[in-house]
């Protein structure tokens, strides 16, 4: 079956009821690519031909059509807007994606990054005409490091996964500057981690060795102690973990690694249950990354771009990247060099300006204190959540309490004939985005949810009694509403299996489409 | 006449002689989902008992496939490549990895024969 822009969809895409000569549905509207709709013809600017002129080029003018879609302003702009409406996104509703703090993004933030002295400013422009700029960046690096009790921090990495890279790239520069760097080849990952973390320890040439969970979800330091060896590197620990837990044996772990000559990676993916509540320096973390994009409320998946600043322990701080601001007797100085143990540079400039604005004035208009109550608040979020749930779902690790996220199993759906995958689509007719699915794999058809602070009481309890209408409607046998959602959106379920085997990466003209055939 | 074992991480291994082939059990690939991607081990490596040896990836996760016993990889199953869903349909059968010249049958006396296996299945409900 084709739609009405040629492509095709799936036998039951749309009820009959539901179809319509345009394809769109009330004001979902279909959206052709802008190389469909634009013609070559067409232009949104009226240029004039240029006049008669001798070439330059010596005979390497272009002489064939640009191949461009040409498109009126107003077709540009609907063009965009229907994209832009077809985004579903934290201004939109509840995004409860587990891991990912999914948090408003306050306007005061974008007022301030549009301040035309942060917005206009160009990295390569001379360092005195921007003074206010490094203010912001030493304020910001003093606002981490305190909250942290670190003793550095590196605000290059521009994303949690660079920011990763950049802390281990310190590592492996004081691994390096010990002699060890060719006896100390191993990292220990969680088998619950992020998949960042083995990746990131695989592409600077680590060997990766999985220390496997205990039975409440946590890092035993047992299992650590046995893993441990003068061939070990680093220990890459998320904290609080993917299953929303804190690792209540962090300090002997970190006792276990230092005492045998390793460093310590966190990954601060999860810090926002825990700002202002506990020290990453004081739990005998070496470096960690903060995703400004989830705990400081910039804008994130899809809205981004993120940024990820890495703060050090005083053992790793020789070893940032440059670029980074440093106090003079003068003032602030900005070191474009590397000198001594730095390992050098990871990005071209200084990193996301824009986002180094919105995430200070996230943290200046909350106070210290305003940061810690939010964390005490998306900590309660996600326990309300877990309360109201847990007589009707299962958790995998037994009734107790979570931090910012809670993770229920599919054990409740058990002979249902509905998978986590079925539960997930259904949310998406209830006008929710579903949760995270089928991670942490340690936990088997996993739903972690992550509600964050920003959700008012009513929005969570609309949200918890739309879970409990879905989970007692699997437990009733109603299958239907399940193994075919999404009913009512715009597509119904993609075929994931062949998108991830036969995917389509760019559009190819018709006339080229056709003549492959 | 081939005798199959079976370890805990779920991969077969079906001894013939001195040549094992492993694979994924059935168990596996109907856990994993739909397999849309698999990276098999070069012919010539030579593999220890446990090592990494080969990446299954479904629309759900991507997961290592250990080496069952040691030795030489011969053989890969190379039409895994363009069709993954072979071992969706065929595990045990046409889905098949890779064929190992075992340097030390002595460790498979440490695996699972099939009732084991189906009893250890059991115990993961």
């Amino acid at each position: 079956m084709l739609n009405n822009q040629g492509r095709p969809t799936h036998a039951g895409t749309a009820q009959p009821s539901a179809r319509t000569f345009t394809g769109n549905r009330a004001l979902m509207m279909e959206e052709a690519l802008i190389f469909e709709t634009g013609r070559l013809d067409v232009t949104g600017v009226d240029i004039e031909p240029p006049a008669a002129f001798t070439p330059s080029l010596g005979g390497l003018e272009r002489r064939a059509p640009l191949d461009l879609p040409g498109l009126s302003e107003p077709e540009t702009m609907r063009h965009y807007v229907r994209l832009s409406q077809k985004n579903f996104s934290i201004d939109a509703g509840l995004y409860p994606l587990g891991s990912c703090t999914m948090k408003h993004n306050p306007r005061l933030n974008e007022k301030m990054a549009r301040l035309p002295g942060f917005a206009d400013i160009h990295p390569l422009q001379p360092v005195s005409t921007v003074p206010g700029a490094l203010a912001l960046l030493a304020q910001l690096g003093h606002w981490l490091t305190t909250m942290t009790g670190m003793a550095a921090v590196s605000l290059v990495p521009k994303a949690g996964a660079h920011g990763e890279l950049c802390g281990m790239m310190a590592i492996k520069a004081a691994i390096a500057a010990r002699g060890e760097a060719a006896t100390r080849r191993v990292v220990l990952v969680p088998d619950s981690a992020h998949g960042t973390n083995p990746a990131t320890a695989a592409l600077i040439g680590f060997e990766v060795r999985a220390v496997p969970a205990r039975a409440d979800g946590t890092v035993d330091p047992a299992s650590v102690a046995a893993l441990m060896g003068p061939d070990v590197a680093a220990i890459m620990l998320t904290n609080p973990n993917t299953c929303g837990i804190f690792e209540r044996d962090i300090v002997a772990i970190a006792a276990i690694i230092h005492e045998g000559g390793g460093y310590f990676y966190c990954d601060g993916a999860n810090f926002n249950a825990i700002v202002g509540k506990t020290r990453t320096g004081d739990l005998g973390v070496d470096a960690m990354h903060i995703n400004l994009h989830k705990t400081f409320s910039t804008p994130h998946g899809g809205g981004g771009p993120g940024s990820g600043p890495v703060v050090l322990s005083e053992r790793l701080a020789a070893f940032a990247p440059v670029p980074f601001v440093r106090k003079s007797a003068t003032g602030l100085d900005l070191v474009e060099h590397a000198e001594g143990q730095s390992f050098g540079r990871m990005s071209a400039f200084h990193g996301q300006m824009g986002m180094f604005v919105r995430a200070l004035s996230y943290m200046l208009s909350h106070g210290a204190d305003g940061l810690r109550e939010a964390s005490e608040d998306a900590v309660l979020n996600a326990n309300y959540v877990r309360v109201c749930l847990n007589d009707v779902m299962s958790s995998p690790f037994g009734e107790r309490p979570c931090m910012h996220e809670v993770l229920f199993d599919d054990e409740w759906l058990k002979g249902s004939g509905v998978t986590t995958l079925d539960f997930a689509k259904a949310m998406i007719d209830e006008g929710y985005h579903p949760m995270t699915m089928y991670f942490p794999l340690v936990v088997h058809g996993a739903m972690l949810i992550e509600p964050t602070e920003s959700e008012s009481l009513a929005a969570l309890d609309l949200f918890i009694m739309t879970l409990r209408d879905l989970a007692f409607s699997a437990k009733r046998g109603e299958t239907g509403r399940f193994t075919d959602a999404p009913h009512l959106a715009q597509r119904r379920r993609l075929d994931e299996t062949r998108a991830a085997r036969t995917p389509k990466l760019r559009w190819t003209p018709p006339e080229v489409a056709k003549a492959a055939e | 006449m081939s005798t199959l074992y079976y370890t805990k991480d779920h991969e077969y291994i079906s001894v013939d002689g001195d040549i094992g082939t492993i694979g994924i059990t059935d168990h596996a690939q109907q856990a994993l989902g739909d397999v849309v991607f698999i990276e098999l081990p070069k012919a010539g490596t030579k593999l220890a008992r446990g090592k990494e040896a080969a990446v299954v990836e479904s629309v759900k996760a991507a997961s290592d496939v250990y080496a069952a016993a040691s030795g030489e990889v011969l053989e890969v199953n190379k039409a895994l490549e363009a069709a993954p869903g072979t071992v969706n349909e065929d595990a045990q059968g046409r889905g098949w990895f890779f064929r190992l010249k075992l340097s030390n049958k002595a460790e498979l006396g440490d695996l699972m024969d099939a009732a084991a296996y189906e009893a250890f299945l059991k115990t993961l409900d």
